[in-house]
């Protein structure tokens, strides 16, 4: 190709200021584009930038620990990672990686569905908890895929640890993810993936034991690695609380009611002081600190023996016996009768055209002649019979609610049950029929409707052992929490003084249960120590029923109360076993734990093998009972 | 056509644009791989501008004619490396594109880039008619469409589509019948579900995210999100120097190449960006100056090709940094870390030298 270049023609003007032109509006465009850009959303793209490249990480609280009286650990707080996803870059998640996050993790993919669209509206700075309790494979998951899942991040978190895993459990109570009612609520700083105490001392002293988390601004690369910390606000670590639970006694008290459904408290009746609570059968409150499993859930949820529940303060059953130093308190100070009235026991005693047995009736010789000291020392129905017609309900009734049975004692435990004194007013509410006379009769030993908790017979009968001086029963010291500016209710004991004559005949008629022949509470006499007490035998359906069915469900609930020493009390303890069928079985427990008590007190220091003990309670603890169907009582928890 | 040299020959203002740029273009460069495995890249891109500089001056000396007479062997020379580049070439990242000279390695296409120049003003220097014909236009295709094919093929599509302003500015220039613009209008419209369907998957997602921006943030549009993140970011006057948060942390893809515009006007801002656009803009005008007093067709044809390339390369680049145009691998003349790149400009405008220096020759 020949190539010449003649140099006549030059392109026309008009070609060039054409070109020019589009050059010109083109330029104007791009400028428009970018001052749109850098001026007009400068602070929208300032904003993007900023959460681009900074995090804000949740640096979790340690909860804090849970101490007996002595200072020995109940609940603790231990090292865990939890897997976050981190929102500010992200648009939203598609199907397939919410899919190979689920898979990775091991989450049900519904639920980690359902969790994304619960927490959709929260602020996009504010990072999900997709899984607590992260183990080793997903923790490997996570650096292995910090590339395909940037959005993904772990942190240092605290699991609650229980060592003591099943012991008190019920006291102690668990902790678990804060409910979404919670979160929404106005004004909540919850955060979906908070732990909160959800039942026992977890619950009641939340605020004490949750410190307030911190935060860490970091700079992160465009692979979500950290790369620099902008700022850290510190935690602030919750406060230990301390109870006023002694673990040995505990211990004590959790080996001597082995695998049978019941429960003992122990007070200080000095001070209301809780010493011992115990509920079995129980669980591992270790179980919900990971995220519990829906089966596990189940399982505790539809056993009848209810081990959720804390007995000691939520079950309400017939006080049987017990009910009768209630009896003996309002005879004797309402001057119905005299200590040294008289009632002939034949085994049997018809009121208002219908006959009532003794327990004794068929089975032993007939009490006979029964003073009240007699009467409570043998439980003489007969006897208690003749003083709920003298007395009436109405009297039985302002007895029973002054000395504290029927209504909540106020315990600081979340859900705790009232009980019932029934009443004639009670009855034409609820069943809207008129008070039958025959009901006083039964109510008169303990039967019909009344119902109390373990805690309400400990403190009663505590309090009637110190003259009429009802303390609050409480876990957690008063001081402690002042100091630690927790409100407080108000402390001051509740007095229902008896005169002195009447506090002398009933208290030796306790003593005279353990100490004198005769007496239904002979096996709790302990060498060395003066304990009083009562027994109580309570049906949970009709005689009649009982001795038809042979069945363990209809079998009675065994009750025994004991305080020691008898003339200035330190300990009551009230022990329960359900479907005990007789009072005898509950006796032994209570005089281990006082036992145990004054062992500690008086005695050298017991060479330590309370890890031996512990190690044979919890193998006792497992739940042996099998669910079978629900007795009737039970329908009153 | 010897003559003496003297220093007015040398476009001082042109070339004063240019140096300008690139040097700009080193700061950033610097600035933003400071703390990357790329950092001391700056000091490869300072020798490469040196080295081109050192060639303009040396193009401005020749007489373009003589290059021009050269056009035909560069061309066939131009097709054989790329075809060969092909068959025998490195792979580097899934592409052929490099030829490597011992250490360095050179972009074919960016060279080929000139030749097409070359090749269009050479065409129209020869053929004066008062508008192109149908036998023009589809000559002119075969000679752009070879190279642009094999470019293609490499794959680097951005660089292929760059032949197109070449040719479509020349046949302007040269005149052309409305009639013809519509009917390759029309061809156009009918091509485009053709070159769908050997576009690339990347390449398709590239063009509906351009079309449907806020689809999808994960990946493709995530690459313009992240730029126009960090240019509005950048505000007045700019985040400073080192301070680009995106361009730093890897939010940015190739910030110091293709991308370098972005971390550019966000550590410095609108301020920055106008200074920068100015300067292009200038440079443009000058070169279309230069046009306007050629001494002749060849002189005026390769200018505007220069021009025309240079122009569709910055508006490209800036204008998909912000979103007003499909994402294209296309560098930013004289900016971009790139010594191929470089080369070709700085020649271009060593050439554009060439030209202006003979205005008053007749």
């Amino acid at each position: 190709m020949e190539v010449r270049f003649p140099s006549d023609e030059r392109p026309p003007a008009w070609k060039i200021a054409f070109l020019q032109y589009v050059i010109a509006a083109s330029f104007l465009v791009l400028l428009v584009g970018y001052w749109r850009l850098q001026i007009g959303q400068h602070r929208l793209y300032l904003d993007l930038a900023e959460r681009n490249r900074i995090r804000n990480l949740p640096v979790i609280a340690p909860r804090g620990r849970i101490l007996d009286r002595d200072g020995r650990v109940l609940a603790d707080s231990s090292p865990a990672f939890s897997v976050l996803l981190m929102r500010e870059t992200l648009a939203d998640l598609s199907p397939e990686r919410r899919a190979g996050i689920a898979r990775g993790l091991q989450l049900d993919p519904e639920e980690l569905r359902a969790t994304l669209q619960r927490t959709a509206s929260l602020p996009r700075f504010q990072p999900v908890l997709l899984k607590q309790a992260a183990t080793l494979e997903d923790i490997s998951f996570l650096e292995s895929h910090r590339v395909e899942y940037p959005e993904l991040d772990l942190i240092p978190v605290q699991q609650r640890l229980y060592p003591k895993q099943q012991v008190a459990a019920a006291l102690l109570g668990y902790v678990g993810e804060v409910p979404e009612e919670m979160i929404a609520k106005l004004g909540s700083s919850y955060r979906p993936g908070d732990v909160i105490g959800k039942f026992g001392v977890e619950a009641e002293y939340n605020q004490v034991l949750s410190g307030r988390d911190g935060m860490r601004r970091v700079v992160v690369n465009s692979r979500g690695q950290e790369v620099g910390v902008l700022s850290t606000l510190n935690a602030l670590p919750g406060n230990d609380l301390r109870l006023t639970i002694d673990l040995d006694l505990q211990m004590a008290a959790e080996a001597s009611l082995g695998d049978r459904a019941g429960a003992v408290v122990a007070l200080d009746p000095r001070t209301g002081e809780v010493l011992v609570m115990v509920s079995h059968p129980s669980f591992d409150p270790n179980d919900f600190a990971k995220r519990i499993d829906p089966k596990e859930w189940n399982e505790l949820m539809s056993d009848p023996m209810k081990p959720l529940m804390n007995k000691s303060i939520q079950a309400q059953l017939a006080p049987g016996s017990i009910f009768k130093i209630v009896m003996a308190s309002a005879a004797l100070e309402t001057g119905t009768v005299t200590p040294d009235y008289i009632v002939n026991c034949a085994g049997a005693v018809t009121i208002y055209g219908h006959l009532y047995h003794d327990w004794v009736f068929g089975k032993r010789p007939v009490h006979g002649a029964v003073n009240i000291h007699k009467a409570i020392r043998e439980s003489c129905d007969v006897f208690f019979y003749t003083m709920g017609k003298m007395l009436g309900i109405d009297k039985i009734d302002y007895f029973a609610r002054g000395l504290g049975l029927g209504a909540k004692t106020g315990i600081d435990l979340p859900s705790e049950a009232p009980g019932l004194i029934p009443s004639p007013e009670w009855v034409q509410r609820v069943f809207k029929h008129k008070w039958y006379a025959g009901e006083t009769i039964s109510v008169a030993i303990g039967q019909g409707s009344v119902v109390v908790t373990p805690i309400q017979v400990a403190h009663t009968i505590g309090g009637i052992a110190m003259g009429g001086v009802f303390h609050r029963p409480h876990v957690a010291f008063q001081d402690q929490l002042r100091a630690l500016g927790v409100d407080t209710p108000d402390t001051s004991p509740h007095a229902f003084p008896l005169s002195e004559d009447t506090l002398a005949a009933v208290k030796s008629g306790m003593w005279a249960v353990v100490n004198e022949g005769g007496g239904t509470g002979g096996a709790a006499r302990c060498p060395g120590i003066e304990i009083s007490g009562k027994t109580g035998t309570a049906q949970v359906v009709s005689q009649t029923l009982e001795n038809s069915e042979k069945n363990s469900e209809f079998k009675s609930t065994a009750w025994f109360v004991g305080y020691a020493p008898s003339d200035k009390p330190e300990i009551v303890v009230a022990a329960l076993v359900m479907r005990g069928e007789h009072s005898a079985v509950a006796v032994p427990i209570a005089r281990e734990v006082i036992k145990a008590y004054f062992d500690k007190k008086l005695g050298p220091k017991p060479p330590d093998n309370q890890m031996e003990t512990q190690a044979r309670v919890l193998s006792q603890l497992r739940p042996a009972i099998p669910p079978k169907q629900l007795p009737s009582a039970y329908n009153r928890y | 056509m010897s003559r003496r040299f003297r220093m007015s020959d040398i476009d001082w203002f042109l070339l004063g644009l240019a140096l300008a740029i690139a040097i700009i273009g080193v700061v950033e460069i610097y600035s933003t791989t400071l703390h990357s495995p790329l950092a001391g890249q700056y000091k490869k891109q300072i020798y490469w501008i040196l080295l081109s500089c050192v060639l303009a001056l040396v193009a401005s000396r020749l007489d373009y004619h003589m290059v021009l007479e050269q056009t035909p062997w560069l061309y066939v020379g131009s097709v054989l490396l790329l075809a060969g580049l092909l068959v025998a070439g490195h792979s580097i990242a899934g592409t052929r594109r490099w030829l490597q000279f011992g250490p360095m390695s050179f972009q074919v296409s960016e060279i080929v880039k000139l030749i097409i120049i070359l090749v269009v003003a050479a065409y129209f220097a020869h053929r004066r008619t008062k508008a192109v014909t149908w036998g023009d236009l589809v000559k002119l295709g075969i000679f752009a469409g070879i190279p642009a094919v094999l470019v293609a093929l490499e794959p680097d599509l951005g660089t292929a589509l760059t032949f197109i302003p070449i040719v479509a500015a020349g046949v302007l220039f040269a005149g052309i019948r409305w009639q013809h613009i519509a009917v390759l209008c029309l061809l156009g419209i009918l091509a485009l579900p053709v070159g769908w369907h050997f576009l690339r998957p990347y390449q398709r997602e590239r063009l509906m995210t351009f079309v449907h921006p806020t689809q999808n943030t994960q990946s493709s549009s995530y690459q313009v999100t992240q730029t126009k993140i960090a240019i509005g970011s950048g505000g007045f006057w700019g985040k400073g120097l080192g301070n680009g948060t995106q361009s730093r942390l890897g939010f940015i893809p190739v910030s110091h190449a293709d991308s370098i515009f972005a971390a550019y006007a966000e550590e410095q801002g609108f301020v920055g960006t106008l200074l920068v656009l100015l300067l292009y803009f200038a440079m443009l005008l000058r070169l279309l100056d230069g046009a306007q007093m050629a001494p002749d067709r060849a002189g005026a044809f390769l200018l505007i090709g220069l021009a025309a390339v240079l122009f569709f390369q910055v508006v490209l680049n800036t204008g998909m940094m912000i979103g007003v145009l499909p994402i294209t691998g296309v560098p930013l003349p004289l900016m971009s870390q790139g010594g191929s790149s470089l080369l070709f400009t700085f020649l271009g405008l060593g050439l554009a030298m060439s030209v202006r220096a003979r205005r008053y020759v007749n």
